[in-house]
């Protein structure tokens, strides 16, 4: 044999260097293939490549549209992180995340010219019991009849999508909107106060920020929150402890929804201003991937997210500036999330080279 | 003629098998001849498991050669090694339990046979050999010795030349081991070969005439196990013999654990129901509950430690007080602490340090009364750092995660941890399944100091050596049934072996 053979081998422990590496080597091959992508459809590659990694961190104003996309995503992604953890699979943040933008919403529409500054306050509280009711459903689900909880979130996404319409199209639709399926909206009162004036980044992000935080603490340094782990990764040294599963699917699901809940009346309050049937974005979903890339850790995901929202910008980008399909956002995410699930290969196993 | 290839029908040359952190085979040669019943003794972890699995082709070495009936022959796979006449009886077994011991048998042979070839070949090699088995019995009703035969039965069928057997008695009564032992002599009498692996002296000396000895994966020895005691096997085996425990005279205390006519239909299929069990522990005592496995133990032990609460109220009581509703945190408040038979997954948390993994059962020393329970590294660092010393864990610190450890060090750290919470009473399931001859004295030293210091102390354990060590008192637990209890001075393995069949009635009446 007289070329050499790659193999292989499984690592006695795993490999910390990887740990961290891994996701960086992954950024690296998205890079690459990218540019491949670019070159093949006949674009610049370094041009193509600056749209989705230059331009949205190139000024103050690409940098708070970063952060308006960001905020949400990390919101989403610190409560499925706990969900996942504790082995609980709701993947149903999306709807978890209307109904927070729709009862954070129903607060902002009871405001008038001279509602005080604290709606804001209510808007946001109403946002996490709408999230935590809408969790609380799949909870109880499988608490009661132990139906599945991935079934159960997933399907409570289009009736969320759905309560949504009929608001917007009913009750709810604005008398002077010309009959265009809206709200009307909402007054200058409710509005997430911004950071920098003129630009639309808001304190949402300082509180996603924040709770990446006390979400830290809460994992790594509360007993709740270890109980909750242990459940995920080892049930049977869970029933042992004597932890009970049943808080653990409640805690998790309600921390869960009450994040995504959370984020969807930032949103409506903050960028959007009112209730459309647009609000529904796809962040819920994009936040699994945010979880995992970030691998269910605080920090991680802070920065998972950062990066989702740039493949999310440079694709509205990508589509004005080079004239390439806005789905080429998807093909990014799909692109790191491979690359990310093949460099972690390494942090369990070493390439052996045979000749 | 002793050295041609003819008396030879194994034998293996300098084979050695290296894994990333352990070298498991280093240089190690063997011989087998016709009709031989050979021995390969050694501690868990010696290296054992993987020799065999190199000679039925499941693992490939990375130096040595193997020749069987002289001529050189390494088997690709377990499939290729059948083939040419080795065949392997595993100390798990892999059976359908819904389909008949036929049915079981005629999946791994040839397609052409028929089913009722099949059930004609059981029956002549059954009588052959005294092996009796019911060809159309389901597995499911069937004893761990009857699944045992059916394995055995379907290696037999392939008409091997060599027959391996990894530690075949450990789900066996003594009366069982016996006809195993049988059939083994008889099997040898027609010229198969059997290579026969254990840790357990008494077993070799009775059935084996030739034995190699493995330690940290080289061969300390090969000797005729016949003229050999168990000093000496256990100097080759552990290169050093087993500490004598000191049995003090147990002084009673006032009764700690009590089980009063406690039923328990299970919850799932293939598990056993628990019928109208009733005995006592006081403090100052170790009591043990022998039996095979599979006849109750785990559903009897999750009763006892909170992780199941179906038992009905007042069958479990802890100093007086009924605790049959309450879970494992609120009993360990009560001093009831127990440490289970899987340590991975269920005593301890793999991918956890040692130091987190003292927040499974010492939480209430380790975390605060606050609502959300602060958890503080550097106390649950030194609670393992304790743990560690105190009972000589070989581990990378506290820091180390659990899956790191040997079985028998991490099963040391969980009964230091839950010793060094000074439970009032203990119960112990397997406290030395797996576990190196060190390291299972060590265990077993502390269950008696633990016993000196008043602690009322529950074991459950196949293994009757142990328990006739340890105990001051036995039950013996068959089917879901619990015998009557009988101070260990006054029980002999073969009484306890007959109880441990369901038959202490008889007696009794």
């Amino acid at each position: 044999m007289g070329h050499a053979m790659i193999s292989l081998e499984a690592r006695p422990i795993a490999s910390k260097f990887w740990g961290i590496a891994s996701p960086l080597l992954a950024i690296v091959v998205t890079v690459a293939v990218g540019a491949l992508i670019f070159a093949a459809m006949g674009k610049d590659p370094v041009r193509g490549l600056g749209v989705f990694f230059w331009e949205p961190i190139k000024s103050t104003y690409a940098l708070s549209e970063l952060a308006v996309k960001a905020t949400p995503l990390i919101l989403i992604a610190l409560g499925l992180a706990v969900c996942f953890r504790s082995n609980v699979w709701n993947i149903g943040a999306e709807g978890q995340y209307l109904l927070g933008a729709l009862f954070g919403g129903g607060v902002a529409l009871t405001a008038s010219a001279d509602t005080g500054r604290w709606i804001v306050l209510a808007i946001l509280l109403a946002g996490v019991v709408g999230g935590m009711c809408w969790a609380a459903i799949v909870a109880l689900l499988r608490d009661r009849f132990n139906a599945n909880e991935i079934l159960v979130s997933l399907m409570l996404v289009y009736v969320a999508t759905f309560l949504l319409t009929y608001m917007v199209y009913g009750p709810w639709k604005d008398p002077m909107g010309f009959n265009f399926p809206q709200t009307k909206t909402f007054e200058k009162a409710t509005q997430i106060p911004r950071i920098i004036d003129g630009l639309r980044m808001n304190i949402g992000l300082i509180i996603a920020l924040a709770s990446a935080a006390l979400l830290w603490v809460f994992l790594f340094r509360t007993f709740r929150g270890y109980q909750l782990q242990v459940g995920g990764i080892a049930p049977a040294a869970a029933r042992y402890a004597g932890f009970s599963s049943r808080g653990a699917l409640w805690t998790a699901l309600l921390i869960s929804g009450g994040a995504a809940g959370l984020a969807g009346a930032l949103e409506v309050a903050g960028p959007i201003g009112q209730l459309t049937p647009y609000v529904p974005a796809g962040y819920g979903f994009a936040a699994i991937i945010v979880a995992f890339v970030g691998r269910l850790h605080p920090v991680g995901i802070v920065f998972a997210a950062i990066l989702m929202s740039m493949f999310y910008i440079g694709g509205e980008l990508a589509q004005s500036r080079l004239g390439m399909p806005k789905s080429l956002t998807g093909v990014f995410q799909g692109l790191l999330l491979f690359a990310l699930l093949a460099c972690d290969t390494l942090i369990a196993y070493r390439v052996r080279v045979k000749k | 003629m002793d050295e041609t290839a003819s008396t030879r029908r194994l034998e293996l040359r300098h084979v050695t098998k290296r894994y990333p952190s352990v070298v498991a085979n280093d240089d190690v040669s063997l011989c087998v001849a016709p009709g031989e019943i050979h021995a390969v003794l050694g501690e868990n972890g010696a290296g054992k498991s993987t020799l065999m699995k190199v000679i039925y082709g499941a693992v490939k070495p990375d130096a040595g050669e193997m020749l069987f009936d002289g001529v050189p022959f390494l088997a690709k796979n377990p499939r290729d090694a059948r083939a040419h006449g080795i065949a392997m009886v595993f100390q798990h077994f892999s059976l359908f339990e819904t389909l008949s011991v036929a049915e079981n048998i005629w999946l791994g042979l040839d397609k052409s046979i028929s089913l009722n070839q099949v059930r004609e070949s059981i029956a002549s090699t059954a009588q052959k050999y005294g092996l009796p088995l019911e060809a159309d019995r389901p597995v499911h009703t069937l004893s761990v010795g009857e699944r045992q035969r059916v394995e055995i039965m379907r290696s037999l069928l392939t008409q091997p030349k060599l027959l391996i057997l990894d530690e075949p008695t450990s789900v066996l009564t003594p009366q069982a081991v016996e006809k195993l032992f049988d059939t083994l002599k008889q099997l040898a009498a027609s010229g198969c070969s059997i290579l026969y692996i254990s840790h357990k002296l008494d077993e070799i000396r009775a059935l084996c005439t030739n034995c190699t000895v493995l330690r940290g994966g080289k061969v300390t020895g090969m000797v005729d196990p016949r003229k050999e005691s168990n000093a000496s096997l256990s100097r080759l085996m552990i290169g050093a013999e087993p500490p004598q425990l000191q049995h003090r005279e147990a002084s009673l205390g006032e009764i700690a654990l009590s089980v009063k006519k406690l039923s328990l239909k299970s919850e799932a299929m293939f598990c056993t129901d628990l019928l109208d069990i009733s005995f006592d522990v006081r403090a100052g005592e170790i009591v043990g509950i022998a039996g095979v496995s599979g006849n109750g133990q785990q559903e009897l032990l999750a009763a006892l430690s909170g992780e199941s609460t179906r038992a009905p109220r007042g069958s479990v009581l802890l100093f007086g007080n009924d605790i049959a509703a309450k879970n494992p945190q609120a009993r360990r408040a009560g001093g009831l602490y127990f440490v289970p038979e899987e340590r991975l997954g269920r005593g301890a948390v793999p991918v956890h340090s040692l130091a987190m993994n003292g927040l499974l059962t010492r939480a209430s020393d380790l975390v605060g009364s606050s609502w959300l329970k602060w958890i503080t590294p550097k106390q649950n660092a030194s609670l393992a750092g304790e743990v560690i010393s105190r009972f000589n864990v070989k581990a990378g610190g506290h820091d180390a995660v659990a899956k790191s450890l040997s079985g028998g060090n991490l099963q040391k750290y969980i009964v230091g941890r839950e010793i060094s919470a000074k439970p009032k009473v203990l119960i112990v399931s397997q406290p030395t399944w797996g576990v190196d001859v060190g390291a299972a004295a060590q265990i077993r030293g502390e269950l008696l100091k633990l016993r000196d210091e008043g602690c009322a102390v529950l074991v459950v354990s196949e293994e009757l050596d142990e328990l006739f060590e340890l105990c001051d008192r036995m039950h013996v637990v068959a089917k879901g049934r619990l015998s009557p209890s009988i101070a260990t001075r006054d029980a002999s393995v073969e009484l306890i072996g007959e109880w441990m069949s369901g038959l202490w009635e008889k007696q009794n009446a």
